[in-house]
């Protein structure tokens, strides 16, 4: 008996958010070209890009793994490991150097014991650090938790972080 | 569409503005959006209410206003007063006094015959902060595709180019060649299938003209491809944009839906034989993507590694073929230039630079935000009539333009005028757009190796000056910086540079060097004073030698 023909192959875990992935790639009818925009769709709805699912894609779109993994690596959007629950996206434009973000860099390294780049090992707080988010009329800003914060002192952003430390409940997943 | 139903279009909509007493525009530009632009929209809809004005009086969110720094802006638009800083008790009060009153509310008005505004001249921005970003049809209104119905029924291609080129516009990307030849080149070249490219990778850090004209104005760009596609005979265009700007997207996607929908991109666009479709790609954070060869091998989902040009793209672009790239503000300027004509454009700015250019100015200065001049303006006027000088009262050091391109202009070279030419010859580059203002408590040392950190990190690692000479001339501005370096160490510093410099393969390592360069050039002191002394070697009575 012949297995039913599919036009794109399904992700044997079952897991439904490959079926979202999937349409994106029919959408692009899986041409390898379209590797960015598949891996920003898969981004977008897995969090990170996890080695499965680099394959997966790989095979969807008829790449080398190494190609595709070359390109997940060679832009900064992408991630490859999961952000911890909040996240803080510090601005390292011109603007915002000039105006003092190293100190907020360097006072949020001390307090989170990790450098930018990083995750704290309790997976609560990832430091982000972004080329310029095009505010640099609020410089120093810093996106956190997806709400940008102009004109931010390094005291400003302990606090911030502090806020989170402390009530890690009620924050949701 | 006909060009007569367009017409209608514009009329009808002007008809609509006009049953209204007051237009009251908020900046919905990612600037004021993050200061709370929306909570100010929810107050003054919300009062207006309250008052019963809702049938005569408008809110809407317009592209960038200007003036950044001082968000979230408010313009009323009947009597052009502008406000600052207006949160939600302010907008309720502006409600209040302005418009039921008729009383202007004194103080947080911004006046709008100041130098910041009184210097500028609007080509680009002219739309931008004063239509609905989001309506095409207030874009038309404004006398938008005009200059694409014009091209399509008046002009033959050529004649489109040609006056592209009289125009004198050059590439407003930072390189600046002429965009009238470009078009020639593409043109000529014989594929059945050619294709139009925006390069909206601003990348530049601390500029960010571009997302404020794509989200402001974002018709104005599609305009201006689709005549670009009409002048070279491609008939598919490609916007390539940051992923950092996700309100542009936005804008864009909706702008593109609206124009395909009235029969403005697509197929037998203005009733003529022209089709034309435009598709976003998304980039993902690399800078070296704003090089053009770059930018199309990510269109084409590789890797964005530069290749070695000839062949330039206009003769093999995208998929082997003929490509025409510019960058967001050539674009913003094709259309004004097809409505008013090439002679127009050649009066304003210098014989070499016409026309106008967009910065976005930052850094430690008063007025920050987006401004318009015309080129050949000195950069006293920008600075200190515009700007209104340095924001602590501290003294001005330099202003950096082109980013990790340019260079650092100091403050004897105030008097220069801004045009390609003249910034070339103090070691800078006009760049996209981006100027930042250092003042006496900046550090050019820090200045200058922190621009090689970002083009360290940014280095595509394709080739070996640039990948390997970043990294070491970073090592040797970190050594100098903390007071660990001899006079030799500068000496070496110089020589790498011009070694980088002349033999990188794409424009990222060739201009990487570049701030260093003009550091040395005009802050050499600053180097100096953090130098050691050489360490002597003295031979010892025993023969061996000891510091």
């Amino acid at each position: 008996m012949e297995a039913p023909k599919s036009k794109t192959t399904t992700h044997p875990s079952g897991d439904n958010r490959f079926k979202l992935l999937d349409r994106a790639i029919t959408k692009h009818q899986a041409k390898g070209d379209a590797l960015i925009e598949v891996l920003h769709v898969a981004q977008d709805i897995f969090g990170f890009l996890e080695n499965d699912l680099l394959i997966y894609i790989a095979r969807a779109l008829k790449r080398p793994l190494s190609q595709v993994y070359g390109v997940a690596t060679f832009y900064h959007f992408f991630r490859l490991k999961p952000n911890g629950k909040h996240t803080v996206v510090l601005c390292t434009g011109t603007a915002c150097y000039v105006k003092g973000a190293q100190a907020v860099q360097e006072a949020l390294e001390h307090r989170c014991n990790v450098k930018f780049g990083e995750t704290t090992e309790d997976k609560n707080i990832s430091l982000i650090s972004a080329r310029c988010v095009g505010s640099c009329g609020l410089a120093p800003v810093a996106v956190m938790d997806n709400q940008v914060v102009g004109k931010l002192s390094p005291e400003a952003a302990i606090e911030r972080i502090e806020e989170w430390e402390r009530k890690p409940e009620e924050v949701p997943a | 569409m006909t060009i007569e139903e367009l017409i209608e279009v514009a009329e009808k909509e002007k008809k609509r503005q006009s049953q209204y007493k007051h237009r009251i525009l908020y900046c919905a530009g990612a600037g004021c959006v993050s200061c709370g632009s929306n909570a100010t929209r929810d107050a003054l809809k919300k009062a207006l209410k309250e008052k019963n004005l809702e049938q005569e009086s408008e809110v809407l969110g317009t592209g960038c206003m200007g003036l950044c720094g001082e968000g979230p802006l408010v313009k009323i638009q009947t009597d052009d007063t502008l406000y600052q800083q207006v949160d939600a008790t302010r907008a309720t009060k502006i409600v209040e006094q302005h418009i039921v009153a008729g009383k202007r509310v004194e103080e947080n008005r911004v006046d709008t015959a100041s130098p910041f505004f009184a210097s500028q001249q609007k080509i680009v921005l002219k739309n931008c902060g004063e239509i609905n970003a989001e309506s095409i049809d207030e874009y038309i209104a404004a006398g938008g595709y005009e200059a694409l119905g014009k091209a399509l029924t008046e002009m033959t291609p050529a004649e489109v180019i040609e006056e592209i080129r009289k125009s004198g516009l050059r590439g407003r990307g930072g390189a600046g060649y002429p965009t009238g030849l470009k078009w020639g080149i593409v043109r000529k070249g014989q594929s059945e299938q050619k294709f139009v490219v925006c390069n909206a990778d601003e990348g530049d850090p601390g500029a960010f003209m571009d997302r404020s004209v794509l989200e402001g104005d974002p018709h104005r760009i599609l305009e201006g491809m689709a005549i670009g596609g009409y002048a070279v005979g491609a008939n598919q265009g490609y916007i390539y944009i940051r992923a950092e700007y996700p309100l542009a997207i936005e804008r864009l996607k909706l702008a593109i839906k609206q124009a395909e929908r009235m029969g403005l991109l697509g197929n037998k666009i203005l009733e003529s034989q022209f089709n034309f479709r435009i598709d976003i790609r998304i980039g993902a954070g690399a800078f070296v993507c704003g090089e053009e060869t770059a930018l199309l091998r990510s269109i084409q989902g590789r890797r964005g590694r530069p290749k070695p040009r000839p062949p330039y793209p206009s003769e093999k672009g995208l998929w082997g073929m003929p490509t025409l790239i510019n960058n967001v503000e050539t674009y913003a300027n094709v259309a004004p230039i097809l409505v008013n004509g090439h002679a127009w454009f050649a009066a304003i700015g210098t014989p070499k630079s016409t026309g106008t250019k967009v910065f976005a100015l930052a850094g430690k200065i008063r007025n920050t935000g987006l401004i318009e001049v015309p080129m050949g303006i000195p950069l006293r006027r920008i600075i200190f009539d515009i700007g209104g000088g340095t924001s602590e009262g501290t003294e001005f050091k330099a202003a950096q333009t082109g980013g990790p391109s340019g260079g650092c202009i100091p403050k004897e070279h105030l008097d220069l005028p801004v045009d390609y030419e003249s910034l070339a010859t103090v070691g800078s580059i006009m760049g996209s757009g981006g100027m930042i203002v250092m003042d006496s408590t900046s550090n050019m040392v820090d200045v200058a190796k922190y621009f090689m950190e970002f083009c360290v990190d940014e280095s595509c690692g394709k080739c070996v000056p640039c990948r390997v000479g970043t990294k070491h001339m970073h090592g040797l501005l970190d050594k100098i910086s903390k007071g660990k370096a001899t006079a030799d160490d500068v000496l070496l510093l110089e020589e790498l540079c011009m070694m980088v410099k002349q033999t990188s393969l794409c424009g990222l390592g060739q201009s990487a060097p570049n701030p260093v360069l003009s550091t040395l050039r005009f802050f050499r002191h600053e180097y100096d004073t953090l130098l050691k002394a050489p360490e002597v070697f003295i031979p010892s009575s025993d023969g061996k030698a000891t510091a």
